[in-house]
């Protein structure tokens, strides 16, 4: 691959939170934010961001929430580029809450999006929130290969090697009489699930039959947050 | 005197009854605008309410709805109707009664909009969304009276807002209709009256013959209290020879868990099998009614019940009411001791039951209080705006209206008398566009205002979703527990979402008296089996957990300050003389603070007998400013009267400690982050309609459409700090579970007397809160910590590697 940014040496990479774990032959970071880092491909993945959610509720009659949610995925977004430096950025899919929510972006989030895209290779993967093109710039795939892993939204019953979002996963773990329940990646022997990054998602928890029957073998979960940490998945 | 008609007099001689004077008074003043009648239970309260609509009505001639009659149970509007239904049968009188409440069948719903009743029987909420309608005119017309029963307690809570609002729609609608309020004994009964006629018109108050005072005391143990703790085991011989020695006992608890906890213990020791009963909240409904329908044939010599009995149906065989723990609130001891003996003239009977050595201290100044007639309550506050946005939004669905109409209609309502015209147009800015410093939804606005000036729905098809979201109670997020069987087993109750999360299987736990374990998590049902050989996990329950009053904790001061007390057991007036000895008691007019030493941590006791709610706010916002300071606090714990904290550095000047402007500055600023204030803005968030209920099917189905009410307070903190919501959450913070305004009356009562005490050791009242449960450790990094240790053992256990 060809890097399009440049002097982005692997010592600008600063990041705080994360842990860091193997997944089939490559080395990955889980980030506290959500985000994950491949160093040797300069890649930073991001599931689920649901842009413009706040406005697709209105649009349909639901309640005004604070229209605040894409500025606030976005600042966290671009603070992650800022750390990482990375060269190729991989939206998972679920980008926008849907293709109107698309359109409907504020002037001031399309262009914050325009400059993170400014010299890196940006894919937008399609969801099923937004299954078709968006009108900003970027690639848009239904899928990516890259080495030996495949990014795509949904995860497959026979995918290997696969990197997916779609199911906002959470995990929750008993410490001392609280229970601390946090979005969470998922990760097996064949395939990662990464959790939602957007500001307004909700969680599955991985306990949920769909996910614990993706999740077979010896699952383990790495919970999100100012210090991430990585747990056997809780079935 | 107006002459009751004959045929009403006659069925009453024929009974054997006659006309309480409070009755007369009532009907001679009928034709008054609002007419507040107080009396204690027993006294023919609600025939006082109905005879003027019977008399009007046993004339003939009234078309659709004559009266409206609403009260805060449901259970109570259904009994109501039975009672009614006796005399007006029996007389003859050509009257219709129905009730419609949340069990009332749609179809039975639908008739009565088009057929009202004479006389309806309905609930605050069932009421307001009658309003709702766009037909809500046609279907009041006419309407000549509104009886609201239990004001009191309806006036303590969201729903007497609420009530209040729909009361000031209906005046519009019925121009002639009069106001009656059945109140229980209350300490301002003008407030009552303030809160209950339409503003200003004038109120009358007829006060009925209070009755003989009650026969209460203090329960005699052979066991001394324990000195901390809330279960009061150690009494449970003496409360079972007192169910022996009576025909009916109603033992009442403050919180849910407490009475599963008695009531367990209670079941162990009843060697003699006495049918007892349990009721709170939490239990199923069936079950719930099986117990009501036992207790009212008789069949049962006890229940063990929590504020779930407060109101409702008249237990004519209730001969004694035990209290187990402090009663917190004069005012609800008082109405609790009324649910025994329901003859009128005859004295309740009631036995305290301090669960802890300083709860003996407050039952004693609780029982003096009673003997004062000396009732205890805060000023009402003026009408909350999360209940008057859900109110424009009612209007809304119910069609278009005029902006200054219903600013003017809704101030005739007592607890919005004193709106501020931009506080109304803040609620309808966020009715209309969500209220955001960012204008985002304008082409989307909930509520637009057409070319003649009107306001009203975008999407008609929005009215739908303001009905079922409709009311001020806040329901917690509880899930149903049941017995685990192939086809779904029985029900029995509900737990807090955040418990059943703390659950493992095979975890056991107490509900509804019986020991269960737990299975596993089912479709978002708690699955269990019975289980009565391991000792329980104790069920969480949300039950509100109330503040001892102001006024009690002034009076547990003023008892403080005697020279003896000659009142007080033996056992409890030696401590009090020993703490006396060693340190000093806390008075009224100052702060006493004790600074000591303790297991090689400093520790400092603040006595600010501000209730437990505002001790613990005052907890976070102390250690906090601690925590800045240096003195490395670790953790504190809060009860009623007293907030100990623990750190490694000894306090030795308070006074920057208890700056006001600092403490509200910290609840501005850090105590804005705290899942206290995040809850608050939750309920606030619910009835402003910014968060929908959850229906029963999207509960079930997986949770990932809905995210956190959290996250939406947080981004709001960060991005429109002063949104409307923000500023509701901030007044609510006043009150209830942040509770700040007894900080800032007890900080501008003690002004700079504050006393620091240095002792070499623990003092005697210090001691018990050492043994509270509750404690809260100071560490923002505690979660973050907690996690990783947990984790690392986790991976250890299933033989990863960290990393």
């Amino acid at each position: 691959m060809i890097p399009l940014a440049t002097g982005a040496s692997s010592s600008k990479e600063r990041f705080m939170n994360f842990v860091d774990f193997t997944f089939c032959g490559q080395a990955l970071r889980a980030l506290g934010s959500g985000a994950l880092w491949w160093p040797e491909q300069r890649v930073l993945c991001v599931s689920d961001l649901h842009l413009g959610k706040s406005e697709r509720i209105v649009r349909r009659g639901g309640v005004a929430l604070p229209p605040y949610d894409s500025r606030e995925t976005l600042t966290r977004l671009a603070a992650d580029l800022e750390h990482s430096q990375a060269e190729t950025v991989i939206c998972l899919g679920d980008s926008f809450d849907d293709l109107d929510a698309s359109r409907a972006l504020p002037a001031q989030d399309r262009l914050q999006i325009t400059a993170m895209q400014a010299g890196r290779r940006w894919i937008w993967i399609e969801g099923n929130h937004d299954p078709g093109p968006v009108e900003l710039g970027g690639t848009h795939l239904s899928e990516w290969v890259l080495g030996s892993l495949v990014f795509r939204h949904i995860a497959t019953a026979d995918g290997v090697g696969e990197i997916s979002g779609h199911y906002h996963p959470k995990a929750s773990l008993a410490a001392k009489g609280r229970t601390i329940s946090r979005p969470a990646f998922l990760v097996n022997g064949q395939r990662l699930i990464l959790p939602a990054y957007g500001t307004y998602t909700g969680g599955l928890r991985c306990t949920d039959a769909v996910l614990a029957k993706l999740m077979t073998g010896e699952a383990q979960a790495i919970l999100t947050g100012s210090n991430p940490v990585k747990i056997p998945m809780p079935r | 005197m107006t002459q009751i008609p004959s045929r009403i007099t006659d069925w009453f001689s024929q009974k054997g009854w006659s006309i309480h004077p409070h009755q007369q008074d009532m009907f001679d003043r009928a034709q008054e605008p609002a007419c507040l009648l107080i009396a204690p239970t027993g006294g023919g309260k609600t025939m006082a309410g109905f005879l003027p609509s019977l008399a009007e009505l046993g004339e003939g001639g009234h078309d659709g709805l004559h009266t409206i009659y609403v009260s805060p149970l449901k259970a109570l509007a259904a009994d109501i109707k039975r009672n009614l239904r006796t005399p007006v049968d029996e007389i003859g009188l050509p009257i219709r009664i129905e009730d419609r409440t949340g069990d009332t069948s749609a179809t039975r719903k639908k008739r009565q909009r088009a057929d009202p009743p004479h006389i309806l029987l309905t609930t605050p909420e069932s009421l307001a969304l009658l309003t709702s309608y766009e037909d809500a005119a046609r279907m009041f017309s006419g309407t000549r009276r509104i009886i609201v029963d239990e004001i009191h307690a309806l006036a303590e809570s969201k729903r007497g807002d609420q009530l209040m609002l729909a009361l000031a729609r209906l005046q519009t609608l019925c121009p002639e209709l009069r106001r009656v309020g059945l109140s229980a004994t209350v300490e301002d009964p003008d407030a009552i009256a303030r809160f209950l006629a339409r503003h200003p018109d004038p109120c009358h108050i007829v006060q009925a013959d209070p009755g003989p005072d009650p026969d209460i005391a203090m329960l005699q143990t052979e066991e001394m209290p324990p000195w901390s703790g809330g279960g009061a085991a150690y009494a449970i011989p003496a409360v079972l020879e007192q169910i022996k020695k009576h025909k009916t006992t109603l033992i009442f608890h403050n919180t849910r868990a407490q009475a599963e906890i008695f009531f367990h213990n209670l079941w162990l020791a009843n060697d003699d099998a006495l049918p007892i009963g349990i009721h709170h909240g939490s239990l199923e409904r069936q079950q719930r009614e099986k117990v009501e329908a036992a207790m009212v044939r008789g069949d049962l010599r006890a229940i063990v019940c929590t504020g779930s009995l407060d109101l409702g149906i008249d237990w004519g065989d209730v001969d004694l009411v035990i209290q187990i723990g402090a009663p917190k609130n004069v005012k609800r001891l008082v109405q609790r001791i009324g649910r025994a003996n329901h003859r009128y003239n005859a004295p309740s009977k009631a036995l305290l039951v301090p669960a802890n050595r300083f709860e003996v201290v407050e039952c004693v100044a609780a029982l003096e209080a009673v003997k004062a007639h000396d009732l205890d309550g805060d000023p009402r506050a003026a009408g909350p705006r999360d209940v008057l946005c859900q109110h424009i939004l009612i209007a809304a669905a119910s069609g278009p209206f005029d902006a200054d109409m219903l600013y003017a209609e809704l101030t005739s309502a007592g607890p919005y008398a004193a709106l501020r015209r931009d506080s109304f147009d803040a609620c309808l800015e966020f009715c209309a566009t969500g209220g955001y410093a960012l204008r985002a939804y304008d082409r989307w606005q909930r509520l637009q205002q057409r070319p003649d000036g009107l306001w009203q729905l975008r999407d008609p098809r929005a009215a739908q979703r303001i009905r079922m979201n409709l009311g001020t109670i806040q329901d917690t997020d509880t899930l149903k527990v049941r017995l685990k069987r192939s086809r779904g087993g029985k029900p029995l109750g509900e737990v807090e979402e955040a418990f059943a999360a703390s659950l493992t299987p095979g975890d056991t736990f107490l509900i509804g008296g019986q020991i269960v374990r737990y299975e596993g998590l089912r479709e978002m049902v708690v699955e269990v089996n019975r289980r009565a050989d391991r000792k329980p996990k104790i069920a969480t329950f949300s039950g509100t957990k109330f503040a001892t009053s102001t006024q009690l904790s002034d009076r547990i001061l003023r008892m403080f300050a005697q020279p003896d007390w000659p009142q007080l057991p033996k056992h409890t007036a030696e401590w009090l003389a020993l703490q006396r000895q060693m340190s000093r008691l806390p008075q009224r007019e100052r702060l006493l603070i004790e600074s000591f030493p303790n297991d090689g941590r400093e520790h400092l006791c603040v006595y600010g007998f501000a209730g437990r709610n505002a001790q613990q706010t005052l907890g976070l916002l102390l250690t906090k400013r601690m925590e800045e300071t240096g003195l490395a606090p670790l953790g504190f714990v809060a009860t009623d009267y007293a907030t100990l904290i623990w750190g490694l550095e000894a306090v030795t000047d308070p006074r920057p400690l208890f700056n006001i402007d600092a403490l509200r500055e910290g609840l501005d600023t850090w105590l804005a982050g705290n899942a206290v204030m995040k809850r608050t803005f939750r309920a606030s968030a619910t009835i402003a309609g910014l968060i929908e209920r959850k229906t029963a099917g999207q509960k079930k189905s997986g949770r990932q459409a809905t995210f956190s009410s959290d996250i939406l307070y947080d981004t709001l903190l960060k991005y429109d700090p002063d949104h409307l919501l923000m500023q509701i959450t901030r007044e609510e913070a006043m009150r209830g579970l942040v509770d700040f305004g007894r900080i800032e009356a007890m900080i501008s009562r003690i002004g700079d007397r504050i006393d620091l005490l240095r002792l070499d050791r623990v003092s005697p009242l210090a001691a018990p809160l050492f043994l509270e449960v509750g404690k809260v450790p100071v560490k923002g990094a505690a979660e973050e910590r907690l996690l990783a240790e947990e984790s690392a053992r986790l991976l250890q256990a299933a033989g990863l590697a960290a990393q």
